[in-house]
């Protein structure tokens, strides 16, 4: 299955990439470079293969802990000011973003 | 110019002189600032901060002096640029986090600092991990120290180049498809990558959660024990650290424990160390593709391997082919899932021009991640979409099993240890990496499946054999264990290495001239 323009530009989307209409012919050109080797899996018979996610699951049990719903790190001004020095836009301790409600 | 770290064949030397006062940590992060400052060639080092190494310097010499050394109180080291740091910048090589100021320190930043180790700065790597040459850097390629003009490998690429010029003792690496093992073959150095869960990812910058372990670059076997001693442990703020490894408390003193039970096995047997032991050799990692001379010192080592009384056995694993379409469909979907953090909203790049919010973002990721991170979340985001999320994703999955459960059908059955190639070439020359996108994951075929499988596995140097231009070049020779093994890895090549030279190995800098 060949990928086109149109499935590329709403990956392109999905992904929140902005891509010049040359940069999209190219990742079209790539993606389907890429999918022809990934294209090999389709062929192997998997019935009756559980996926695995954790690859510790192959020898025991893993189940993700889960801690108490407290506060484990309590902020305080100073916190709060090394946390925001990297906004690249902040006004009085808040993140600035562009009008998103009219 | 002379090389100070050249004086000093490993870690514990090193750590001899600074008792005996022969030098002070001080003295010696001095000397090797300065060594980095006239190497900037290499590109090993893309941030440095003079006056936090020596402040970590003096500490050491107070540990030292109040007779609370440790055995690495003093090292000098360095951090691949994936780990956070406070003090130093962190960018995992991108452009998207120029500037990134990380307000705390990485979980294994922490745990070697605390145990004395000297940082000199932080180290190149492709970006966010996504490369097997470090040419996906945005701060260029790191140069590999036996020649001027073929690639480190990567993506631990300026942490292998660092550790092989001799401009720190050891270094940080990750490994998410032989991050670790790729580089430190290609530079001559050990590394290795220990079991999946061992190691905290807290602070170490996620390419593919499932895949991503943290291990050293070192000299020898000897230097990694050292060293992942000090960066294995529970950490309940990586919600995959692991508590206990078969049963062994995961703390630091497991891997060292672990390491000097079978060391002392060996040790009691002689000259013939490895007796009653099994080296499975897989058939898959000696098909076409690979190198021969490549092929020839990996066979040179096994048969040193049977020389220290070691018996081989042929294994299979059958489904080895296939660990690189599974890797590239797994790896990019969690990539894509992770890289959706950098939003132009809280930090990284923003763009200047934009019309409304959404397109803010996908600006600024476009003009922030280069080409390769942008490829991988192309087809991550691909293969998560709706009516794909089964054909590729859980289907990679499934296939991920299989290839784990290729190694549990020969690990303890058939071998005790599994030897091979880390990689099918030498180091080849910069500049390639353009021609396809897939042409330069084709050399993954070795490493690749140890990290769907989740075990450890190392590199260590076992010769040389012709590269570009003439060279002679640095090959590895792969050792992979079952899972929570570390111990014994590190001891096989720790007696491996008490017979060979290969790794006391140094690239001489004047050859070359450029580097």
């Amino acid at each position: 299955m060949a990928i086109n323009a149109s499935n590329t530009a709403r990956i392109a989307k999905l992904a929140r990439l902005h891509l010049s209409p040359e940069a999209q012919q190219l990742a079209q050109a790539e993606l389907n470079q890429i999918f022809d080797l990934i294209a090999e899996l389709q062929a192997v018979d998997t019935t009756g293969i559980v996926p695995l996610a954790h690859p510790l699951s192959m020898i025991e049990e893993v189940a993700l802990r889960l801690r108490d719903d407290a506060v484990t790190a309590p902020g305080s001004a100073a916190e709060r000011k090394r946390l925001m020095q990297n906004a690249p836009g902040q006004h009085e301790g808040l993140f600035l973003v562009p009008k998103v409600l009219e | 110019m002379t090389q100070i770290l050249n004086d000093f064949p490993n870690i514990a030397s090193l750590r001899s002189a600074l008792d005996s006062r022969k030098i002070s940590s001080v003295e010696l992060t001095q000397t090797l600032l300065n060594e980095i400052a006239a190497q900037t060639k290499l590109n090993a080092f893309v941030d440095i901060n003079t006056e936090l190494s020596l402040a970590q310097a003096k500490s050491a010499d107070e540990m030292i002096a109040s007779g609370s050394a440790t055995a690495l109180t003093g090292i000098p080291i360095a951090h691949k640029d994936i780990f956070v740091t406070q003090g130093w910048h962190t960018t995992a090589g991108s452009n998207i986090l120029k500037g990134y100021k990380s307000p705390f320190d990485a979980h294994v930043v922490e745990q070697l600092l605390q145990v004395g180790t000297v940082s000199l700065g932080k180290l190149n790597c492709d970006e966010f991990a996504m490369g097997s040459g470090n040419e996906h850097s945005a701060f260029g390629p790191a140069h590999n120290p036996w020649h001027p003009k073929v690639v480190p490998g990567g993506s631990s690429g300026g942490s292998a180049a660092a550790v092989a010029a001799g401009l720190v003792m050891a270094a940080t690496g990750t490994d998410t498809g032989g991050s670790v093992r790729q580089p430190a073959s290609l530079c001559g150095v050990s590394g290795i990558k220990p079991t999946y869960g061992t190691v905290s990812r807290f602070g170490m910058i996620a390419y593919a959660s499932s895949l991503d372990q943290a291990g050293p670059i070192a000299r020898s076997a000897h230097d990694l024990m050292l060293m992942l001693d000090s960066m294995s442990n529970f950490d309940s703020r990586d919600a995959t650290s692991i508590q206990t490894c078969r049963g062994v408390a995961n703390q630091h003193g497991r891997v060292k424990q672990d390491f000097t039970e079978h060391d002392q096995r060996f040790q009691n047997l002689g000259a013939k160390p490895f007796a009653g032991l099994r080296i499975g050799v897989p058939e898959e990692y000696f098909g076409p593709g690979l190198d021969n001379g490549v092929a020839k010192a990996v066979e040179a080592a096994i048969a040193q391997f049977e020389a220290l009384g070691a018996q081989r056995v042929s294994i299979s694993l059958p489904h080895t082919r296939l660990s690189i379409p599974a890797y590239y469909v797994i790896a990019p979907a969690e990539a894509s899932s992770n890289l959706a953090r950098y939003d132009a909203i809280r930090y990284g790049h923003r763009t200047e021009q934009y019309t409304d919010l959404t397109d803010m973002t996908a600006r600024s990721r476009s003009e922030g991640f280069g080409a390769e991170v942008q490829r991988r979340i192309m087809v991550g985001t691909y293969v998560l979409s709706h009516g794909y999320y089964d054909a590729y994703y859980l289907q990679a999955q499934r296939i991920r099993r299989l290839i784990a459960e290729d190694y549990q059908a020969v690990l303890g059955p058939q071998c005790d240890v599994i030897l091979g190639p880390v990689n099918p070439t030498v180091a080849p020359p910069m500049g390639k990496t353009d021609q396809s996108p897939t042409a330069e994951w084709l050399a993954d075929i070795y490493t690749l499946s140890l990290n769907l499988a989740g075990l450890p596995g190392m590199s260590i140097p076992c010769g040389f054999a012709p590269g570009f231009d003439g060279s002679s070049l640095p090959v590895g020779l792969q050792l992979i264990g079952n899972y929570f093994e570390e111990g014994q890895l590190l001891a096989l090549a720790h007696h491996f290495q008490n017979t060979t030279d290969w790794h006391a190995q140094r690239p001489k800098h004047s050859e070359k001239g450029a580097v």
